[in-house]
């Protein structure tokens, strides 16, 4: 056996819920801790050093969290569709587990962008909710992964389960891209993009750092808490495997 | 990458009321922080939840390092 | 065998002649239970006659509110015939051997579906001018709002197949379908009830109509494989 095969067998190996169950188990205090320290940052940078905008005020801080809520609402769902994807073709059972253990934290980021929306929109537009196609769509979005975790949890076989939300999350991931790019396609009260990776951004610099530190930190949180909950997950569903009753004691 | 060292505010309760925006501005964060420290302990919650409940056998032994408490009845008492 | 250019060896004649049995199998058992189609007929026409008992007799909202509340009483009568879809056939065997055929499951499904939209959906587009008088729309916005609705039932009886394979046999399974299914016919109710909305504001009906046309083409081609798939899922 060559090295390469060796090293390729390695890696496979944590396609299994028992290796992976201590690889997560080691990995999530290191994400939790790089998101405390990069939320700190982006506080930091977000509400004291970034300057007051000419139009919004104070208020456009809200930024700060709208956005990243919004942005991964929508990565945990592609994330999660991706899994189901793998767990349909390779019919491996950990991947079912990784989708299941993103669902509830994409749903709460849903809800909490649409939250800090409204929250944003009253001061900015005079209402707290507008039947514009981003927050129709983010809506739908919502309505998305609570229908995935109520699919999960109304059939009892988990394989069964796993397989009949996969498909679910395929045909809903079209969504995604409507969110994304609703602002382009029509005329909406919600602002257009304005950080592109070709045009220079259109807001001042820390603004913009505050932003990306803090998708950064989010992105670190849903992390770890995908694999802290897909650890309990495993240890639900093979309960009844030898490593389980060892890994108990 | 510049961030200056100087702050924008100028005093702490200017800082609070974030220019008349301080409801919206601080539900914002409030809800958001409040949220992600729920969910942290939710799944902490399942996890001991879990934990208790496959510490349990059928008898209602609690296992404890692999050895119980109770009496021949329990069938942990019966593993190596 | 003789069969179409591509395929010499006469599958496609076989794939035709399975997706042709299939549609008369329906047909033949929709007419033996009359009722059962007529029923999602009825409940469209109770459920626009509840809006204006509810919201007052005035004219002017009741015209307004036509095409959103046509279009809602068609959708939620489309979501009421979804759980016998393949409750019938699961429950008799004959869903099990549609998936043992020969011919890819798929297209028996697209089949049968497409057969289910007609028996629906053809009593319902006959009876919306009747309902439109009841809303004092006439003419042309009548015409736009049947259009509308025929390019748009296929897509909630499509898409909604997709939503009962998923849930067949399932604890809850009718309220579970409408939340999974609800949220994926947004689309197709906001271009649908707003091209008549466009039409009557004199911007053309165009834009909406095809986009809708555009969701026909897209659930036809897309809808029968995820359905295909999530009755195999159920059938294990």
């Amino acid at each position: 056996m060559t090295a390469m095969n060796v090293r390729i067998g390695t890696w496979f190996k944590y396609a299994s819920p028992q290796y992976f169950y201590g690889l997560a188990g080691q990995l999530w205090p290191w994400f939790a801790a790089l998101s405390a320290v990069l939320m700190g940052v982006g506080l930091w940078v977000g509400l004291l050093v970034a300057p007051t905008d000419a139009q919004q005020g104070q208020a456009y801080r809200i930024i700060f969290v709208h956005v990243p809520t919004s942005q991964m609402s929508m990565l945990i769902y592609v994330v999660m569709a991706a899994w189901a994807a793998l767990g349909l073709a390779f019919n491996t059972r950990l991947s079912g587990m990784m989708a299941s253990a993103l669902a509830p934290t994409g749903a709460m980021f849903t809800l909490l962008s649409l939250v800090t929306g409204s929250l944003w929109g009253k001061p900015m537009w005079g209402a707290w909710w507008v039947w514009d196609a981003r927050l129709t769509s983010e809506l739908i979005l919502l309505f998305l992964y609570l229908g995935f975790m109520a699919l999960q949890s109304s059939i009892d076989d988990p394989r069964r389960a796993d397989k009949a939300c996969a498909v679910l999350a395929l045909v809903g991931v079209v969504n995604v891209p409507i969110i994304y790019f609703s602002v382009v396609w029509w005329n909406t009260l919600h602002q257009g993009a304005s950080v592109s990776l070709s045009k220079a951004p259109s807001m001042a610099a820390p603004m913009l750092w505050g932003m990306v530190v803090m998708v950064l930190a989010f992105w670190m949180y849903a992390v770890a808490v995908a694999l802290a909950r897909v650890r309990t997950i495993i240890l639900e569903r093979e309960r009844h495997a030898d490593w389980v009753q060892h890994a108990l004691e | 990458m510049q961030i200056g060292c100087s702050m924008h505010w100028s005093s702490f309760s200017e800082f609070w009321a974030m220019g008349g925006y301080a409801v919206y501005v601080w539900g914002s964060f409030g809800l958001t922080a409040l949220a992600m420290v729920a969910e942290a302990c939710l799944v902490r919650h399942r996890r001991q939840a879990l934990m208790r409940e496959l510490r349990t056998d059928a008898d209602g032994c609690v296992g404890v390092d692999g050895r119980t408490e109770c009496g021949e009845r329990c069938i942990n008492a019966q593993r190596p | 065998m003789s069969g179409l250019p591509g395929h010499p060896d006469g599958s496609s004649t076989r794939t035709c002649a399975a997706m042709l049995a299939v549609a008369r199998r329906e047909l033949l058992l929709a007419m033996q239970h009359k009722g059962e189609v007529l029923t999602p007929l009825i409940f469209f026409v109770v459920v626009a006659s509840l809006f204006p008992l509810g919201v007052g007799p005035e004219p002017a909202l009741l015209q307004r509110m036509a095409p959103g509340v046509l279009w809602v009483s068609a959708l939620l009568a489309a979501l009421l015939s979804l759980p016998r879809l393949f409750a019938t056939d699961h429950a008799d065997g004959s869903l099990e051997l549609m998936a043992l055929s020969v011919t890819p499951l798929a297209w028996l499904v697209l089949a049968k579906v497409l057969m289910q939209a007609l028996l629906s959906g053809v009593p319902l587009l006959l009876i919306t001018p009747i309902i439109c008088v009841q809303f004092g729309i006439y003419g042309n916005s009548t015409f736009i709002l049947m259009l509308s609705l025929l390019i748009g039932f296929p897509v909630l009886m499509l898409v909604g197949s997709v939503g009962a394979a998923l849930t067949l046999g399932v604890r809850g399974a009718g309220v579970l379908l409408a939340l999974l299914v609800l949220p994926l016919y947004v689309p197709v109710l906001v271009f649908g009830a707003g091209a008549v909305e466009a039409e009557a504001a004199g911007l053309g009906a165009s834009g909406h109509l095809s986009v809708l046309a555009a969701l026909l083409v897209l659930s036809v081609f897309f809808a029968p494989l995820a359905t295909a798939a999530a009755l195999r899922i159920a059938l294990e």
